[in-house]
């Protein structure tokens, strides 16, 4: 069926079959930021926002699109590499697999949480899973990041 | 040292963390054939025939093959050294399937859609046969795993295939058996460590074409892309020179990507068609049709005097195979070898092993490659030992230590020529409050917190093995290019060997473009596997920039018409007293008319393999009530050498411990009692999210190690042992029950509890 949505603020119309997922029309369209690193919606490697709430692009379809906003990586690439450089500079992208995943949830809490704890950062991101780092790179990383960003810290970890 | 020991960010942290496509299937092109495979349902079975008529009638169908049409040509998939020690067992496709999972049929088609239409409407029958699960029975079971007359091993490994019997072996110095009986205390117990899998978060991915010279290239997600040359040469039965390899970035290997999983099936679709074609697994063959780690059984028997001195240690390995022989014969060893040498004062050693065949999914590298099972085993029995000798662990530890200088019985006879372990300990025990925490504290009516430790060893390379080559070449104006064959999988070796480069070359980091491996292109090397990389590839990094500066040199001293032994090089210029050419100048006088392109070349491989060493302590809450663990904090106090680079190699340690803690608390491969595995999935097999690993805390106490690039030994495979022996003696510390079969859950603790009351 033909669905009309708009990716990463381009509007796109496009001709697909109905039971194609969200996260391989991402990729067919070219938006290869969007990884798959399970089959049972446990990863959160695929995460992108839809009307800027983030969802696992893995388990919806991408009828269900029609007529909404999403944003991948590619759409907020300032933002990716602001907070691309903390991580970087804590060297917690080890292969970077993960990474586009968890870079589309720390932004969304950004936005959603003032002045997270550490466990409700860690809450929050659960579901993206790294096997590299061990997370805690990742974690230093995040709160440098808010910290810098906002100019304020963070309430301590209760 | 002005970039060596520095946290520089890695070179393609940037592109990693902006999402660019720099992974196998992100540059795969659209017009591939989409390749999978049928996998066999049953454990053991004879295939009497197989029906493709429908399936091939599907429209987008381009082909399918059977074992009638694939070489009959065995192999390993194994990537390791040639000649492999692990035997060859293996066919691409063949008539006898060994596990639920075995591929049969391999199907090509325009997508997916077409293929898994194709899939479904192929049709096998099977002589079902039953099969052998418990690698306790396969030892002379009448049901034989290989009887083909293929079956061929390079080496004496101690095989004897007729009874189920991969490799066997035995080490002995001193009399154990004596010893013993003189010993005051003795511990004498088994231990059982479980198949996992490295659940590395890109699946195997592969995809090949022929180029206009008629070779197949194979872009794969690989640790090892020169075995993959020669492997799915043999394979296919086609000349190496038909093959050509390249590594992209790629998304974790941990062991599981040193073995030719995905890239033989894409490559045959090529050659058959013509065609390019790609095989992407899903998370399901990535669990259950790739390897895992070995199921090992190891049975300790340690003994020590009245003051608590070790004096005989006693190891038998089971180790569990599976389906086919992929780094059984190897692995095994470090289950004895990297574990007991940690008490190198004891008078005598002995160290048995089998490695036996079943109808599971073969087991092949895991991280730390059958030192962390042995970790878990020997450690563990440590533990016990000083309880039997109502002694603190640590200072029965720091008792029987290996110590710098001695000659090391059970590690090949090599000298230890670097260690700080004892300060690794002593670091742990201050930072995790052993002497107010050890050995417990009670919280509330329900919750314990206690302390465990365990210490650890790993080696840099295999030795007199690993080679590997790199070169690196002077260009016009003045920067380098640096090639080499050693596979960044992540960890960040690409930096690390440019860092090298940049510290001999006196020059900045953007002065050295690093050149990824491409089978055509790089110098060889073994691969990145064994914790070599650091060790073996960047000892040959120093070696061809060293050669490459005394060719600069008499390259000026031609030009500047000076003897050559009076000139020196300081990264900008080379000079003299009197004269001086400035580098770039000299690039491109080199470049021009007469000039003389440089390049140097150079090899290493060890005839040692320089252990690094960790000590890991760590702090539990656990509640006595429902058995369950929380992990409070994690110290790991790393010997590693020279930290080439800090940050990558912190991050390295911190991911360690977590696949340890991982492998300790829940991780398991299971089966059903028909061979299936039951938990292919993130759904059911579950590895650490960021809530159930605490805090993990990194120090390193580093020794200088003289055999290796500016001090350095190895890291990436040491740091995943300790969790398991050290939790395990944090339970027992909290609780007083031993558990000796991983992974330590809930109900193992809590039904422990409740047996000892
Ligand atoms: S791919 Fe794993 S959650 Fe979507
Ligand atoms: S960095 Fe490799 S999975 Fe997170």
């Amino acid at each position: 069926m033909q669905i009309k949505c708009t990716i990463n603020n381009r509007i796109f119309v496009e001709d697909i079959q109905v039971d194609m997922l969200l996260i391989d029309f991402l990729r067919h369209l070219g938006f290869l930021s969007v990884k798959r690193g399970c089959d049972t919606a446990n990863c959160g490697l695929c995460t992108v926002w839809i009307d800027n709430k983030t969802v696992l692009s893995c388990s919806i379809l991408a009828v269900s699109v029609n007529e909404k906003h999403v944003t991948t990586l590619e759409g907020i690439q300032d933002e990716a590499i602001e907070f691309g450089k903390f991580i970087a500079s804590e060297g917690a992208e080890q292969c970077g697999y993960c990474s586009p995943g968890f870079i589309m949830n720390v932004l969304a809490m950004k936005r959603e949480l003032v002045n997270p704890t550490e466990d409700s950062i860690k809450h929050y991101l659960s579901g993206n899973l790294c096997r590299c780092t061990g997370y805690m790179g990742q974690l230093r990383a995040i709160k440098k990041f808010l910290n810098a960003t906002r100019g304020g810290c963070l309430s301590e970890s209760s | 040292m002005k970039v060596v020991n520095k946290g520089i960010d890695k070179l393609d942290a940037m592109s990693l963390v902006t999402g660019k496509p720099v992974y196998t299937d992100d540059i795969a092109p659209e017009n591939c054939l989409i390749v999978k495979v049928l996998r066999s349902p049953h454990a053991y079975a004879k295939i009497l025939s197989i029906i493709i008529d429908k399936a091939l009638k599907v429209p987008g169908i381009e082909c399918i093959l059977t074992y009638q049409d694939v070489p009959q040509k065995r192999f390993t998939m194994a990537g390791q050294s040639y000649p492999e020690p692990s035997p060859y067992d293996r066919l691409i496709l063949d008539e006898y399937v060994r596990y639920v999972g075995d591929p049969v049929v391999i199907v090509a088609g325009v997508n997916v859609k077409a293929v898994n239409k194709a899939l479904k409407l192929i049709k096998v029958n099977y002589e079902v046969l039953k099969p052998i699960l418990n690698m306790e029975e396969a030892i002379d079971n009448s049901i034989v795993i290989h009887s083909e007359d293929d079956y061929h091993l390079n080496f004496d490994i101690g095989n004897d295939v007729k009874r189920n019997l991969c490799a066997s072996g035995s080490f002995k110095s001193g009399n154990v058996d004596e010893e013993l009986k003189s010993c005051h205390v003795v511990v004498d117990e088994q231990y059982h460590t479980k198949a996992n899998n490295q659940a590395m978060m890109e699946t195997f991915s592969t995809y090949t074409y022929l180029d206009y010279n008629g070779r197949v290239n194979i872009i794969t997600s690989t640790q090892i892309p020169f075995h993959v040359r020669r492997i799915v040469a043999k394979a296919l039965d086609i000349p190496k020179t038909k093959v050509r390899v390249i590594k992209p970035r790629i998304g974790g290997g941990f062991g599981a990507k040193q073995t030719v999983v995905s890239e033989i099936f894409p490559a045959i679709v090529t050659m058959k068609t013509g065609k390019p074609a790609k095989m992407i697994f899903n998370r399901f063959e990535t669990f259950c049709a790739s390897t895992s780690r070995h199921e090992m059984k190891i049975r300790i028997k340690l003994g020590a005097d009245k003051e608590g001195n070790i004096k005989a240690i006693s190891i038998y390995t089971l180790s569990n195979t599976g389906a086919y022989g992929e780094h059984g014969p190897t692995t095994v060893g470090l289950s004895g070898h990297k574990t007991m040498t940690l008490y190198n004062k004891a008078s005598s050693f002995k160290f048995d092993y089998d490695v036996v065949y079943t109808n599971t999914m073969s087991a092949g590298a895991f991280r730390g490659y059958g030192a962390t099972q042995g970790a878990f085993a020997l450690e563990s029995a440590i533990n016990e030992l000083a309880v039997k000798l109502n002694m603190d662990p640590i200072e029965l530890r720091q008792k029987n230590l290996l110590e710098e200088g001695d000659i090391m019985t059970t590690y090949y006879g090599e000298t230890l020529t670097s260690c700080n372990l004892d300060n690794c300990i002593n670091k742990g025990k201050e930072l995790v409050g052993w002497n107010e925490k050890y050995p417990y504290r009670r919280i509330s009516d329900s919750k314990v917190r206690s302390v465990g430790v365990a210490i650890t060893m790993q080696g840099s390379g295999i030795s007199g093995i690993d080679m590997a080559s790199v070169q690196i070449r002077l260009n016009d104006d003045g920067y380098y290019t640096l090639l080499i064959g050693a596979t960044d999988m992540g960890t960040g070796c690409d930096t690390i060997l440019a860092q090298m480069a940049a510290e001999c070359l006196e020059c900045n980091m953007d002065q050295i473009v690093v050149n990824g491996v491409d089978t055509d292109q790089s110098p060889y090397d073994s691969g990145s596997y064994a914790s070599s990389t650091t060790y073996i590839t960047g000892m040959s990094v120093v070696k061809a920039c060293n050669k490459l500066i005394e060719q600069m040199i008499v390259e000026a001293s031609k030009i500047l018409i000076v003897q050559k032994e009076t000139l020196e090089f300081d990264g900008q210029k080379i000079y003299n007293s009197e004269k001086s050419i400035t580098l770039d100048k000299l690039a491109q006088k080199l470049v021009v008319g007469d000039g003389n392109y440089l390049m140097a070349n150079a090899s290493h491989s060890s005839l040692s393999s320089p252990p690094p060493f960790m000590a890991g302590f760590v702090e539990i809450e656990l509640d006595t009530q429902t058995g369950k663990i929380d992990i409070i904090d994690f110290f790991g106090i790393v010997d590693c050498g020279t930290t080439i680079n800090p940050k990558l190699a912190k991050i390295q340690v911190e991911g360690g411990i977590v696949q340890g803690i991982g492998m300790a608390l829940y991780e398991e491969v299971s089966y059903s009692t028909t061979g299936k595995m039951m938990n292919n999935s993130f759904m059911q097999y579950k590895i650490p999210s960021r809530l159930d690993i605490g805090n993990i805390h990194v120090n390193f106490e580093s020794s200088y190690e003289p055999t290796g690039p500016f001090g350095a030994k190895s890291i990436g495979e040491v740091v995943i042992n300790t969790p398991c022996p050290a939790i395990a003696h944090a339970v027992y510390n909290a609780v007083g029950v031993n558990i000796r079969s991983l992974p330590i859950t809930s109900e193992k603790i809590l039904l422990s509890i409740i047996n000892s009351r």
